[in-house]
């Protein structure tokens, strides 16, 4: 399984609570399509740190990393080279 | 849309919107609480929780015009975390409307919840050595004007010796903090309605819209009233008001803090991370339905600044419309 289908999983079986998957474009904006909340912003951040092994800095936790499946899969392959 | 906007009569958007008819408000608002407390509540006055800030006073002022001092208690609810200026401003406040008072400290009622053990527990989690002597505030991370910043929340300590440090709060530990503190809020609920239960009076809350729209406050605690009267009017329009009712100058200066860790955090460095003025113009515009352009020029801020503020405002709306949800009433079956 690659890094956006781990994420989109994660999001439509803990946030989206979806039976059928995550329903949205990769590209789509998290934030201004009502995808996540800002409290699950939080929730983000732990799953990406546990399920990839990464740590992430408070610096990091901006839109450009954090508000779409895509965003937040670039943002892990350059944090773990290994998954790139 | 806001409609105690004073008529405009100023060609260009601004600070100046915000505005308030600040006598026309209030003498509607005197009505509004008469109306609703005798006629449609059934209840013979009322009880408001005062705290010595700007919002509880004005509706402490408010509910002594409406419904006259003799039918109006103001609660003072302190706990050991509390400052001691919030009480005397309080008392202040309830003397200048005549109003009479009941202090409950609830610091009791929180020991035995374990408020405090609970709270304390998730700090040391992450720092240790936080005992005694310490004090802890949670704050929203980065100022919306310098940069794009999601809603991550900080945990600031402070040792005996005044050295501060912060880390980020992971999720377990926010949960537990928030959740523990949120007793205080709950706490002061019940005890609210144990004095307007005694006497056949309402609740009167004291959210502003800030707070209620935002959600900033805790359902079934400060959000636990029979009537939200000033759930409409934004931050800044409540200090016009406060002008007009002539709230103590000492109230009107005081910066609004949250009143609930003990490292005393403001309301901006909490929640809002932006002024109030500037929230509150950006707001009202982009409620309006203006260009982000046209309402960060009256502001001198650039469209992404604007722009990073709208998108902070509606993210809170949506993040806590569950707060704001009445119970999910399930329908029995057809047939």
């Amino acid at each position: 399984m690659n890094v956006e289908a781990i994420i989109r999983a994660y999001i439509a079986e803990n946030i989206l609570f979806s039976g059928n998957g995550y329903p949205y474009r990769d590209d789509a904006s998290f934030l201004d399509g009502g995808i996540i909340d800002s409290a699950n912003v939080m929730e983000l951040v732990m799953f990406v740190e546990e399920k990839f092994g990464l740590s992430v800095e408070d610096t990091d936790i901006v839109p450009d990393n954090f508000d779409s499946v895509r965003l937040l899969a670039a943002y892990v392959r350059r944090k773990q080279p290994i998954l790139a | 849309m806001n409609e105690a906007l004073a008529p405009g009569t100023q060609a260009t958007f601004g600070r100046h919107s915000l505005a308030i008819d600040a006598a026309r408000e209030a003498e509607r608002l005197t009505d509004e609480l008469s109306r609703g407390v005798h006629q449609t509540l059934r209840r013979q006055g009322a009880v408001v929780g005062i705290s010595g800030g700007i919002d509880s006073s004005v509706v402490l002022a408010l509910c002594a015009r409406a419904l006259g001092p003799d039918r109006v208690v103001g609660v003072l609810l302190p706990e050991r975390e509390s400052s001691p200026e919030s009480a005397d401003l309080a008392h202040e406040l309830a003397a200048r409307y005549g109003v009479a008072t009941v202090t409950e400290d609830i610091t009791g009622i929180l020991d035995g919840a374990g408020c405090y053990r609970r709270r304390d527990e998730a700090i040391r989690r992450l720092f240790p050595e936080f005992g005694a002597g310490w004090k802890a505030k949670i704050v929203l991370a980065g100022n919306l004007l310098e940069q794009a910043a999601l809603n991550v929340f900080r945990l600031v300590v402070t040792d005996p010796q005044g050295c501060e440090s912060g880390k980020r709060l992971p999720l377990p530990e926010f949960n537990q903090i928030v959740a523990a503190s949120n007793f205080k809020q709950r706490a002061r609920m019940s005890l609210l309605y144990y004095h307007a239960e005694l006497r056949n009076y309402a609740v009167i809350g004291t959210a502003n819209k800030n707070e209620h729209a935002l959600g900033f406050f805790v359902k079934y605690g400060d959000g636990g009233v029979d009537i939200q009267l000033i759930a409409h009017l934004y931050k800044t329009q409540v200090y016009q008001l406060a002008r007009y009712l002539d709230v103590p100058e000492e109230i009107q200066r005081r910066t609004p803090t949250t009143d609930t860790y003990p490292g005393g955090s403001t309301q901006e460095e909490f929640f809002y991370r932006v002024p109030f003025d500037i929230l509150d113009t950006v707001w009202l515009g982009h409620e309006r339905g203006l260009p982000a352009e046209e309402i960060g020029h009256a502001l001198d801020l650039t469209p992404e600044q604007t722009q990073r503020i709208i998108a902070d405002i509606n993210s809170k709306q949506r993040a806590t419309s569950y707060l704001r949800r009445s119970p999910i009433i399930v329908e029995a079956p057809n047939g």
